[in-house]
């Protein structure tokens, strides 16, 4: 294993890379479409239904679903299905978690800001979104956990990353793989959910420290 | 200045339209303090949260220092307007600072002229700058949050003041800190203030002017005392409570029911010059002065009637005094402590100032029609 660390460290680097950019994309997505649909139950409902949909499909079959459509721009197998099915499964906590921080923002919080003049857009940049972030944060952690375990699955489709050893443990019968590669995993999975918590931490703004 | 015409609001609910406001007309001076006052339900708030457009008024007109509201764009209106709400809402994501120069900032000052600025606002409610500006609103007790609540309704300097239930949230012995701290600042500041409250002492302490409202109707708008003395209605004489007349003593002060205060001897007077002064006052007791004028001891007349020498043998130490800028609710206060009917009054160095008696209070709370002196002393 020592002698492999060279090779663990650059499946990791590809492990991370998928679930990085997918769950970047997305931030960039789910948070401005929770957002959005604060604006009405209905959409609300809607939404969050198909998000809820998409995380009970499979990831092996969502993987397969994808092979005869992102063949026809070839890229069937790889890195891009890889994101693209992190990216799906990453929206329902992402978007839920705004949707559910904005929504639970104390109305005191909205009236006060109301009432010395900000802006529907000022109210939602200086007060809804700084306040909903620590929430939106435990939605990334969630989203960014899952997928360490799915992106894990990915190496069937010929993505790389630490699912690697896992498939080649299981092909070659090589426990010492299987369990470089399920170790790997999970020391990913626990090293990435206490920096994002500690990520979450620092845009919290301090809790009470008064004794009244 | 706040003035309202017709002002009406008709909510439309599943059960049918229900009017909240109806028809209120009224008008807050520039400078004063102007409570609504009312049972839940009765349109108070609703009225205030008109003013600032925060609920949409369904007709009539609302003017500001004479600019009708409907012409400045609500956005605009607000930030030129202070709001202070019950629960407070600073905003936690932000340091007390910022959240005092949030108009400021909203408005487009310099950043150095709002910081500036916060420092200034926080000394004004006695918190200091340098321990206070960059803490968080979680790090601070109630009453140090709501204070910075209202000085962040006043950090850009707008003439009038929208407050809804300000002290609500805050314990009792906080609250009378804050409402008198309030008060010293609304001397300095003058700012044309409408504020909502359920706490009708409240009311009476801080108001200049009172409108109770019922079923969205303005049923009475007088200056604290005229509400006490000649309840409109028997709905207002209720509400403001059988014992409304004893709420009033808390409005006047000594010095508005104070008298005789020619009437003293000093301590070589003879006693023939004491018993004639009794009897000129009608009363049975007078007060002994010091050579420069303080209210030292007093003599009773079944002390000296008929005996013969000088004051200092018969003179009694003064159980306690009334200073002449305590309210009555005070003096009476003191008077049942010390299970006395009268006390002598002085100033803050402790001159003799006249008495004050049972009597000339209860005659004073009587009076409905109050001669001037009393009515402009507030």
């Amino acid at each position: 294993m020592v002698d492999n660390l060279g090779l663990i460290g650059q499946r990791t680097l590809e492990h991370v890379s998928i679930v990085g950019v997918a769950v970047g994309i997305a931030i960039l997505t789910g948070v401005p479409i929770g957002i959005a649909i604060t604006q009405s139950k209905r959409a609300a409902d809607i939404v969050l239904g198909i998000a809820s949909v998409i995380v009970t499909i499979p990831s092996v079959a969502l993987f397969g679903l994808m092979i005869p459509i992102l063949s026809t721009i070839g890229q069937g197998v790889g890195y891009l299905p890889a994101v693209i099915a992190v990216l799906l499964y990453s929206q329902l906590p992402i978007i839920r978690n705004t949707y559910v921080a904005i929504t639970n923002v104390d109305p005191a919080m909205r009236e006060a800001a109301k009432g010395l003049g900000m802006t529907t857009m000022q109210r939602l940049m200086w007060v809804e979104i700084p306040l909903a972030v620590p929430v939106v944060m435990v939605g990334v952690r969630v989203a960014v956990v899952m997928n360490i375990g799915i992106t894990a699955i990915a190496a069937y489709i010929g993505a790389g990353g630490l699912g690697t050893f896992i498939s080649r443990g299981i092909s070659q019968t090589d426990p010492r793989q299987l369990i470089t590669g399920a170790i790997a995993v999970s020391v990913l999975a626990i090293v990435s959910d206490y920096f994002l918590l500690f990520v979450q931490k620092k845009l919290t703004p301090p809790q009470s420290t008064v004794i009244d | 200045m706040i003035r309202m015409e017709n002002l009406t609001k008709i909510f439309d609910t599943p059960d049918g339209d229900i009017t909240a406001v109806n028809h209120v007309n009224m008008e807050v001076p520039a400078g004063e303090i102007c409570i609504l006052l009312g049972p839940s339900g009765c349109g108070k708030t609703t009225t205030l949260k008109m003013i600032n457009g925060l609920i949409p008024k369904s007709s009539g007109k609302i003017f500001i220092d004479g600019k009708d509201t409907d012409t400045v764009d609500p956005v605009e209106l607000r930030r030129n307007i202070g709001y202070v709400i019950q629960q407070i809402g600073l905003f936690p994501n932000m340091t007390i600072e910022d959240n005092i120069c949030v108009v400021p900032d909203l408005l487009g000052w310099e950043k150095a002229k709002s910081r500036k600025r916060a420092a200034e606002l926080l000394e004004l409610v006695n918190l200091v700058p340098s321990a206070f500006l960059k803490r968080y609103p979680k790090e601070l007790s109630g009453g140090q949050q709501q204070r910075v609540g209202v000085i962040r309704a006043l950090a850009a300097d707008p003439p009038v003041l929208l407050m809804d239930e300000p002290f609500g949230a805050i314990d009792p012995i906080n609250r009378a800190v804050i409402q008198d701290e309030f008060l010293k600042m609304q001397k300095e500041i003058k700012k044309t203030i409408m504020f909502v409250s359920h706490d009708i002492d409240e009311a009476i302490k801080m108001a200049d002017k009172i409108a109770i409202f019922k079923d969205g109707v303005l049923e009475q708008y007088s200056a604290p005392d005229d509400l006490l003395a000649s309840p409109a209605n028997d709905f207002i004489a209720s509400f403001l409570g059988q014992d409304r007349t004893l709420k009033r003593l808390s409005l006047l002060c000594v010095d508005d029911v104070k008298f005789g205060e020619e009437y003293k001897v000093h301590g070589e007077a003879d006693l023939a010059n004491a018993i004639a002064q009794m009897k000129e006052l009608g009363h049975q007791n007078i007060v002994v002065t010091g050579l420069r004028g303080r209210a030292r001891a007093f003599l009773h007349l079944n002390d000296i009637m008929g005996k013969k020498g000088v004051i200092e043998e018969y003179r009694q130490a003064l159980p306690a005094v009334a200073n002449v800028k305590e309210d009555l609710k005070t003096a009476v206060s003191t008077m049942f402590r010390h299970d006395v009917s009268w006390l002598a009054c002085v100033d803050d160095d402790g001159f003799y100032k006249g008495y004050i008696t049972q009597k000339a209070i209860s005659r004073a709370l009587s009076a409905i029609y109050r001669d001037e002196t009393l009515n402009t002393k507030r």
